[in-house]
């Protein structure tokens, strides 16, 4: 499947083919894998997350505008139980902010991860037809994840609004920084999941029940101030959740700049060195990532067989 | 003339069962019974093919044909021994993979070819060729989970016939379509010979393997019995003897 030779120069005889294949060299069929691999093969997975993202709501009648409709609902339900029933609101400024920027992070991991474990897996007959980078096939779960964030972000952004949300650029930071973390954390575990799958069908079952932690896991659907108070002094295992970080980042880049007291939101529902701990949570994330590629090559070759 | 395909020393061991649960695994323990089963599916196949050779592989089922194949394409790798290949690969191999019902002819057009390894270029290039090939008709923005399954596979073959290759493979006999598209398969398939690429043919119809290739392949429980001319390898494997039916009354493909 390597395009060795552009497609204009493309020879129609034996004999120009002949004499252009002599510059080309002998080579083992095999794809060629990690990011040149996918880098390479761009343009197939374009096409293939474009597939994931029409076939979801294909069929339907209101079709794409479905993906407004799940997060708004949500997003009103969160607004009717923290501040309506449950009186969160007197104490905590639009705590529906706090959670729906939250959940945004939270199901975007955990939506990758899940997708991402059961994806090669699923495209089995395609891998066993055709020698493509298998990578593909993880990335695009996290891509067509990411793509599914739009719908969100313009609920979200209406609700800012409101509120008349203007960030100061560490808050901007913040949020590019919590969104990388939690990028690259679930590539890596996607990768390394994909293939566990196809040897352990288990695998999936396990990610289910890890998921169901992570949301609650993280302060989401309760402030880190209450971590901090009922924790105090040991909050060093929750805040070495890579994920915790990187909600609180992006609680920091839309939730604070809400409140009318940005620096004492900071100090009570922030923990201290945020930032620091965001850039060590990235560099771990990216660590994982390499050594999940390194996992995933290893083991890549026994997957046509397997699955 | 350059080699277009090197297979060295080829080994390929499957396993009979992978996925076994906790209760299998216990009660075979319990049992004493074996608890791995493998065989080889490949055994030291060796083999050279020249550029513009046309190669007919046969055998009988379970002889290892299709591991060969996917050998050669490079979806699955050798445990030992070494496969190469000159320039690009494709064919009959993946005709309709990657179709998904509910996307249009047309968008499945697109996805198929990048997944044969199409450019969107080249694609748009050979586009009205693929359309005109398949002769679907006013189908081509419907989706295809409402196709018949004869436009189906004709529309899966047009595409995969249409990617310029060095290495044609073929593993799929021609067994689908009406007469008059099976004939227009062969004249592709000829015109392809005839442009001096590689093709590796997977049949067990002996007489279109006489008509399509100069050289015979025949693989016997995953290990090369023969290798040679094609009328003999035909006679090697018994196939010339037509006292049970010939192609024709078996309604083997053109």
């Amino acid at each position: 499947m390597t395009d060795l030779l552009e497609p204009a120069q493309r020879p129609h005889d034996a004999a120009s083919r002949a004499a252009a294949l002599a510059e080309v060299p002998l080579v083992s069929p095999a794809p060629q894998g990690g990011i040149r691999g996918i880098v390479k093969h761009r343009y197939l997975l374009r096409l293939l997350v474009k597939r994931e993202v029409t076939a979801r709501y294909h069929g339907s009648f209101l079709g794409m505008l479905w993906s407004y409709i799940n997060p708004l609902t949500q997003f009103l339900m969160y607004i009717f139980i923290f501040t309506l029933l449950m009186g969160r609101g007197q104490q905590i400024e639009h705590f529906a902010i706090h959670v729906f920027c939250s959940i945004m992070v939270v199901s975007l991991f955990t939506e990758t991860i899940s997708a991402g474990t059961r994806s090669i897996v699923r495209n089995s007959s395609l891998l066993q037809k055709s020698a493509m980078p298998r990578e593909t096939f993880p990335f695009a779960s996290l891509l067509v994840s990411v793509y599914h964030l739009w719908p969100e972000f313009v609920i979200l952004a209406v609700a800012l609004m409101f509120t008349g949300w203007a960030p100061p650029l560490a808050a901007l930071g913040a949020g590019l920084l919590g969104y990388g973390i939690i990028m690259v954390f679930a590539l890596g575990l996607g990768l390394m999941l994909s293939v566990s799958q196809v040897f352990l069908r288990d695998t999936g079952q396990v990610v289910q029940v890890v998921n169901n932690f992570i949301r609650f896991g993280v302060p989401m659907m309760y402030p880190y101030s209450l971590v901090a108070e009922r924790f105090h002094g040991h909050t060093d295992l929750y805040l070495s959740n890579p994920i915790a970080i990187a909600v609180l980042l992006v609680q920091r880049c839309f939730w604070v700049p809400t409140t009318v007291d940005q620096d004492a939101t900071i100090a009570e529902s922030m923990p201290p060195h945020l930032f620091e701990r965001g850039f060590i949570a990235l560099a771990g994330a990216l660590v994982l990532l390499f050594i999940a590629q390194k996992v995933f090559t290893r083991f890549e070759n026994k997957i046509p067989e397997r699955i | 003339m350059s080699d277009s395909i090197i297979v060295e020393h080829v080994s390929k061991k499957f396993t009979k069962q992978y996925h076994r649960t906790l209760k299998q695994v216990t009660v075979a323990m319990a049992r004493r019974q074996q608890v791995s089963n493998s065989f080889l599916a490949l055994d030291d196949v060796s083999f050279r093919v020249e550029q513009g050779e046309s190669i007919g592989l046969m055998g009988l089922n379970g002889s290892g044909k299709s591991t060969l194949l996917k050998l050669v394409q490079g979806v699955m790798s050798p445990d030992t021994g070494s496969v190469q290949t000159r320039g690009r690969i494709s064919g009959l191999i993946a005709t309709g993979a990657g179709f998904h019902p509910q996307l249009t002819g047309r968008e499945n057009i697109y996805l198929n070819a990048a997944i044969l390894g199409m450019s969107e270029a080249e694609t748009n290039r050979k586009f009205d060729e693929i359309t005109d090939f398949a002769d679907l008709g006013d189908f081509l923005d419907s989706p295809v989970g409402y196709y018949s399954s004869g436009m189906y596979a004709r529309l899966g073959f047009a595409i995969a016939i249409h990617v310029d290759a060095d290495i044609f493979l073929a593993d799929e006999a021609l067994s689908v379509g009406d007469k008059p598209f099976k004939v227009k398969c062969m004249k592709k398939m000829k015109e392809i010979r005839e442009s001096g690429v590689t093709i590796f043919y997977v049949s067990h119809a002996a007489s279109s393997v006489e008509k399509m290739c100069d050289r015979v392949l025949v693989l016997e429980k995953g290990r090369l019995g023969f290798d040679g001319d094609v009328k003999a390898g035909i006679k090697y494997l018994g196939y010339d003897d037509e006292s049970e039916g010939t192609d024709e009354e078996l309604g083997s493909e053109v």
